[in-house]
């Protein structure tokens, strides 16, 4: 028998790749016409535990200390780990102290090693913190490379609807709609976040580099032929509508404090997402009706899925062998 | 000690900012851990201007402490009172921290704005707590406005100085000796908190301090006792300085003379 996977993010097509590694057979159903929509359609896409720890708990940290050794071989050349590159403008360097203060895992720069690290920022940072056993991926890259494999590997995949197969049919069902189960799993609430891509041949970037600043810490992640992501405003609500002028204003706001260059980029586009989580942002397996769901993600969808996906799949063989037996 | 805030009585004399925890656990945590009993939530950015807030709005009612609902992020006086009249159908509370910021990098109030607001609002039935500088005559043109609550910064907000005028904070306690006064923004540590407290301030407003603390709940409750401490002292009667030295026990009269 079959176990079915609601929803082809990150959390459901990892869970299927980590599924089908195990043997099992699995079926994937999104009502999106394909795999990667949602939240995991606008992410940073940044393996960045130690960063991340300035804001989340031990256990996001520890979830995602094997995201980018799990995502190296599912998806072999995709991750660049290259580490995160921490700066403030000057107005703002005791936000560094503070940073530093929440996190571990760094080592302090002066101007030269921003400069080593990153020419294109040369003489513009006095001090920076780098975060050497960090990485990043294209997320959109990884989950189109991602669904492909599962279709090579004998997955069913379908899309555009609602599964016409009755529950009953498959011997487990995992909820991974993320923000679609908010109000059918309790406490489960969206944070709303805006994104937004650059295109510039005037600078180069090989780095996440994230910009504190007291009122938005922002994050600029180079994705390759002159494109740089930046994100991401955190708002709680649950409104998934056209990214607001206001973030916008501010997101650019930052990339031209990080270099002046950016002033003449090409907007390439702008997005918005609803990200699931629970109140203490951090992400569970939950037991649901027809079976669990893996779900609270919140800004961690990359980072924690392949930490959850072999937990949901330890848990999915335990119930099944209980089962046989 | 109970003190009252257009007609409600409160025991804490802490009100709690709700921006930027890590975690609306940490939120609740800290809420809890201070025993304070008032709450301020941005409308425009925490709740995207009340367009399905959802989760949050649900947490912060469950957190059973009063409501005090803000403008922030508001530069105009038509914003502003739009942004209060939705906060009172959310909140269903005529309570308003009314917020007009005048300057992006300091966060200064708009004072000239913030009193034409002040009435309208006053006018139609909300009980407004603005934030104000520490200068007296906007003082008193936010009381002819309709303002029974005055709240002057001691620092630009989030900046973590602490009070940087304390002859201003003096007189304004001098000059409005009946009217709650309570400090909004700018401190960055409990012995802040304190310092007002002494000077005979009715309570503090705060955020940023203990929402970008290490534990923001084990700050929250810090601030609290800081609070409690400033408040006891001030009405314990505090000594006045002078510049020589006063012996605490009699000199003469001992068996032996140094």
């Amino acid at each position: 028998m079959s176990i079915l996977i609601k929803g082809a993010g990150v959390a459901g097509l990892v869970l299927a790749y980590e599924l089908r590694r195990r043997g099992l057979n699995v079926t994937l159903n999104d009502t999106a016409p394909s795999g990667g929509h949602g939240a995991s359609y606008y992410a940073g896409g940044m393996l960045a535990p130690w960063c991340e720890r300035e804001s989340a708990n031990e256990t996001v940290f520890e979830l995602g200390l094997s995201a980018a050794d799990w995502w190296e071989q599912a998806l072999p050349g995709l991750v660049h780990r290259k580490g995160t590159l921490v700066v403030a403008q000057n107005r703002d360097r005791v936000e560094l102290e503070r940073f530093a203060k929440r996190t571990n895992g760094y080592q302090w720069l002066d101007e030269n090693g921003v400069a080593a690290l990153e020419p294109a920022l040369a003489g513009r940072f006095q001090r920076g913190l780098y975060f050497a056993g960090e990485a990043h991926l294209d997320p959109r890259k990884a989950l189109r490379s991602l669904q492909e494999k599962l279709e090579n590997c004998g997955v069913t995949m379908s899309f555009s609807q609602r599964l016409a197969t009755p529950l009953r049919t498959f011997s487990s069902v995992v909820d991974c709609t993320g923000p679609s189960a908010i109000g059918t799993i309790k406490g489960l609430r969206g944070v709303r976040g805006e994104m937004l891509m650059l295109e510039t041949r005037d600078i180069q970037l090989t780095r996440t580099v994230r910009v504190l600043h007291p009122r938005h810490p922002i994050y600029i992640v180079p994705r390759g032929e002159g494109r740089f992501m930046l994100g991401a405003t955190m708002i709680e609500s649950n409104d998934g509508s056209e990214a607001s002028a206001r973030s916008i204003m501010e997101l650019l706001n930052i990339a031209f404090a990080l270099h002046p260059a950016f002033g003449e980029a090409r907007i390439l586009e702008t997005g918005a997402g609803v990200r699931p989580a629970f109140i203490n942002n951090t992400p569970r397996i939950v037991k649901t009706r027809d079976g669990i769901a893996i779900t609270g993600l919140y800004r961690h969808g990359f980072l924690a899925a392949p930490a959850l996906a072999k937990e949901a799949a330890d848990l999915l063989q335990r119930s099944r062998r209980k089962g046989a037996a | 000690m109970a003190f009252c805030l257009y007609g409600t009585t409160v025991r804490s004399r802490l009100l709690l900012g709700t921006a930027r925890y890590p975690s609306p656990l940490d939120l609740s945590a800290a809420v809890r851990q201070s025993g304070t009993e008032i709450v301020t939530v941005s409308l425009r950015r925490e709740t995207a201007g009340g367009r399905t807030g959802g989760g949050f709005i649900e947490m912060i009612r469950d957190l059973g402490v009063h409501v005090l609902p803000n403008t922030a992020g508001c530069h105009a006086v038509s914003e502003a009172v739009l942004t209060a009249k939705m906060a009172r159908d959310l909140f269903r509370t005529n309570w308003i921290k009314l917020e007009l910021i005048g300057h992006q990098d300091t966060l200064q109030p708009d004072v000239f704005q913030l009193v034409e607001a002040a009435r309208i609002l006053s006018d139609e039935g909300f009980e407004v707590f603005p934030y104000t500088t520490d200068d007296l005559v906007v003082g008193e043109r936010l009381l002819q406005a309709g303002c029974k609550v005055l709240m002057p910064w001691c620092a630009p907000i989030g900046s973590a100085m602490g009070p940087q005028n304390i002859p201003a904070l003096r007189s304004m306690r001098a000059e409005f000796p009946d009217i709650p006064l309570i400090v909004d923004a700018g401190m960055g540590r409990p012995s802040h908190a304190t310092t007002v407290m002494e000077l005979g301030y009715d309570a503090v407003l705060l955020n940023t301090a203990v929402s970008g603390a290490g534990d923001p709940a084990s700050m929250a409750r810090a601030f609290a006792l800081a609070i409690e401490a400033g408040k006891l002292g001030y009405d314990a009667g505090l000594l006045e300085p002078r510049d020589m030295a006063v012996p605490s026990t009699p000199v003469i009269g001992k068996g032996v003379f140094a």
